[in-house]
């Protein structure tokens, strides 16, 4: 069935797999109307799936280094297109974005711009350049461009610090995913989660994580889809929703008022009755409810994080040249787009599901008993994710005595839908796969800086291949069980720290980047001043107002990035100029990485 | 001016061209988030801020980047600093 080279057969293999996942989903099916348990059918789909990658990551195996750290530098257009989109798609994306816009509209959705316009930073700032300059990692082209161990550490730190605070969010997402699937406690489910990410990337690096992210976007996104339209049609709101929901959304506006949105207002006593984690509906659908500057801070926040974050970065170093990096990018944000441009509309179908009286699916209004009666409520009860109280006694369900946690929108909207099991067994594995994907990319990440920069580029330059490959092994095994460790002790939201580690790489990254290819005259002390400084001021600032302080300029803790990167910038810029410019060699190796033809700047192997 | 000067001017203007439309997309007219709610120009009956955010500024990213690679691609062609196939 498959002749000749792996490379050439892309579309056919991955033809195969997606046609064998949809056969897997039409046989789940079967067996559910066959009489299959709910609890069978979830843990088949996350199992199914997990194995699928688990193999793909095993095919994968390489002895290579550039196999290991870039694929090899072969991977097409598209499909590196559709690796990035789901090395990026997070289990926060996947899981918690339809969730946060149903409760907090407009002013949450700075992020699907800020999420978007990244991309756009990343194709004309940095990815064709950094892709000519030929390396492996990002702290890769910082040492190489500014010269100087100090420079390739402090970017080791910047990029440590933000992928560490990502990659235990997305660990813990795939925990809690893996934990109701599989119905295993979450102190487990974390470590089963590990071990399933450490299948796909341990044995062929970059070269695995990309075969099977691409299996994975398959996955997720036929998750995310699948509902949205079913819901959709099922409520006879337009076979195409997202062209088609303005009546929706304004049918949502006209209940907010009819109910009393804004109008009545819960006591603190009542809400102190709420579980903790689960909110009302408090904030209008669509009106506009942020600031401007609300807004714009946080969609600056997340497109520079965007250009800044290395295990993004890196996927633009697979390609087989500087054009198709170029494309890569647009074909990257195209398949964002189709998850992105789809969480609205999620949340407004699910919204709509649950407040009006007219469709079946309606509770506000009904009876509190009845509600209290459905099977999907006592479920999502039982698993602390929904919540109702009678506070004013009259019997029937308000809109304000209604409380949901930001997970429910996403992995309880098919079965308050009225939609088969089934549904929500792949859209658990939906979500494993979007958590999975992005924590390989983080992983990776980190345990190749530390593996190449440090350990072969500072430690021990004389390592040989075979030795530089195991090292780079057992450190990422190692730097995944201090994720899962952490991830497992629940600090902190899944969403919180995703802003944050945003925000720490725009802090310590996006200026010493963007300056190394476009102005020559940055120098390494310049660098190092930029990382370090911007770095301290960002985590300053996110202390002080964590601990109370006063915000400046109106910057909040998921915003903090704008003052650590306007420090960088700052004292990058200051410092460069007070010190000696970069010698010629350096100047020469600018103008070599800013023309896409010619050799690169770093050989083959490295 | 060398050819080298000259390809890099060109890039540095379409680097400037494509950060003025994201500007605009991206923070530009959130400025004015409360007139595009009031605006009577509805794209597909939707609000004009709501639409903005859920499904405008990101396609045009997505047309925007297209573009950019298309112009970048011509301006490396026209200095002869494009890639060959062997490279």
């Amino acid at each position: 069935m498959i002749k000749g080279k792996f490379i050439d057969n892309l579309p056919r293999v991955y033809g195969i797999y997606t046609g064998g996942f949809l056969v897997f989903i039409i046989i789940m099916a079967i067996c559910e109307q066959a009489g299959m348990s709910a609890k069978a059918i979830g843990i088949a789909f996350v199992a199914f799936t997990v194995s699928i990658y688990a193999i793909i990551g095993y095919l994968s195996r390489t002895l290579q280094l550039d196999a290991y750290y870039v694929a090899g530098r072969q991977v097409p257009t598209v499909f590196n297109g559709m690796a990035t989109a789901a090395d990026w798609m997070s289990g926060a994306s996947f899981v918690a974005m339809a969730g946060g816009i149903y409760f907090k509209g407009y002013g949450y959705m700075a992020l699907l711009v800020g999420w978007t316009g990244g991309y756009v930073l990343v194709a004309s700032l940095l990815a064709p350049y950094l892709r000519k300059f030929g390396c492996y990692t990002v702290p890769d082209f910082i040492g190489t461009r500014y010269g100087g161990n100090v420079a390739r550490l402090s970017a080791v730190l910047v990029l440590t610090v933000a992928s560490f605070t990502y990659v235990t969010a997305q660990i813990n997402a795939t925990g809690t995913i893996a934990s109701v699937a599989l119905d295993i406690p979450f102190g487990i489910a974390v470590y089963v989660g590990l071990a399933s990410i450490l299948i796909c990337s341990m044995l062929g690096g970059m070269r695995a994580v990309t075969w099977t992210q691409v299996a994975q976007y398959i996955v997720l996104i036929i998750a995310y889809l699948l509902p949205v339209f079913w819901i959709s049609n099922k409520m006879g709101a337009g076979f195409f929703p997202h062209l088609m929901l303005a009546d929706e959304v304004a049918r949502i506006a006209e209940l907010e008022s009819q109910f009393g949105l804004g109008t009545i207002k819960n006591t603190a006593a009542d809400l102190a009755t709420v579980p903790k984690g689960l909110a009302g509906i408090t904030k209008a659908h669509s009106s506009v409810n942020a600031t401007p500057w609300a807004f714009i801070s946080l969609a600056v926040c997340m497109m520079a994080g965007t250009a800044s974050l290395p295990h993004v970065m890196m996927r633009y170093f697979t390609t087989p040249s500087v054009k198709t990096a170029r494309r890569s990018v647009g074909w990257s944000l195209f398949f964002i787009f189709l998850l992105y441009s789809s969480a609205p509309m999620l949340a407004t179908l699910s919204k709509l599901s649950l407040m009006d009286p007219n469709l079946t699916t309606g509770i506000i209004g009904k009876s509190i008993s009845d509600v209290q009666a459905l099977d999907w409520y006592q479920n999502w009860n039982q698993a602390n994710l929904m919540f109702v109280s009678d506070f004013n006694g009259n019997g029937t369900l308000d809109l304000n005595e209604f409380f949901m946690g930001g997970k429910a929108v996403v992995l309880a909207t098919p079965e308050i839908a009225g939609l088969p099991y089934v549904i929500s067994g792949l859209v658990a594995a939906g979500g494993m796969a979007a958590a999975m994907s992005t924590a390989d990319g983080l992983v990776l990440a980190i345990a190749n800086a530390l593996s190449h920069d440090l350990y072969y580029k500072i430690i021990d330059p004389k390592a040989d291949t075979a030795k530089r490959l195991i090292v780079a092994r057992v450190l990422l095994v190692i730097i995944g069980f201090a994720g899962a460790t952490i991830a497992a002790m629940e600090i902190q939201g899944i969403l919180g720290s995703v802003i944050w580690a945003f925000d720490f790489a725009m802090s310590g990254l996006f200026f010493p980047l963007v300056l190394g290819v476009w102005w020559k005259r940055a120098n390494s002390q310049g660098a190092v001043a930029g990382m370090l400084v911007g770095l301290a001021v960002g985590t300053w600032y996110l202390v002080h107002v964590r601990t109370g302080g006063t915000p400046i300029w109106g910057v909040s803790q998921l915003t903090f990035g704008i003052h650590g990167a306007l420090a960088s910038l700052v004292s990058m810029v200051a410092v460069s100029l007070m010190t000696k410019a970069p010698d010629s060699a350096t100047q020469k190796m600018v103008d070599e990485v800013r023309i896409p033809s010619g050799k690169a700047i770093l050989g083959r192997q490295h | 001016m060398s050819k080298q000067e000259q390809h890099w001017n060109e890039t540095r203007n379409l680097l400037f061209i494509t950060l003025a439309i994201w500007f605009v997309f991206s923070i530009g007219i959130f400025l004015f988030g409360a007139q595009m709610e009031a605006s009577s120009f509805r794209p597909l009956g939707y609000p004009l801020s709501y639409y903005m955010t859920c499904q405008g500024s990101l396609g045009i990213f997505v047309i925007l980047i297209f573009w950019f690679a298309g112009r970048q691609e011509k301006i490396d062609e026209k200095f002869g600093f494009a890639e060959r196939e062997d490279d």
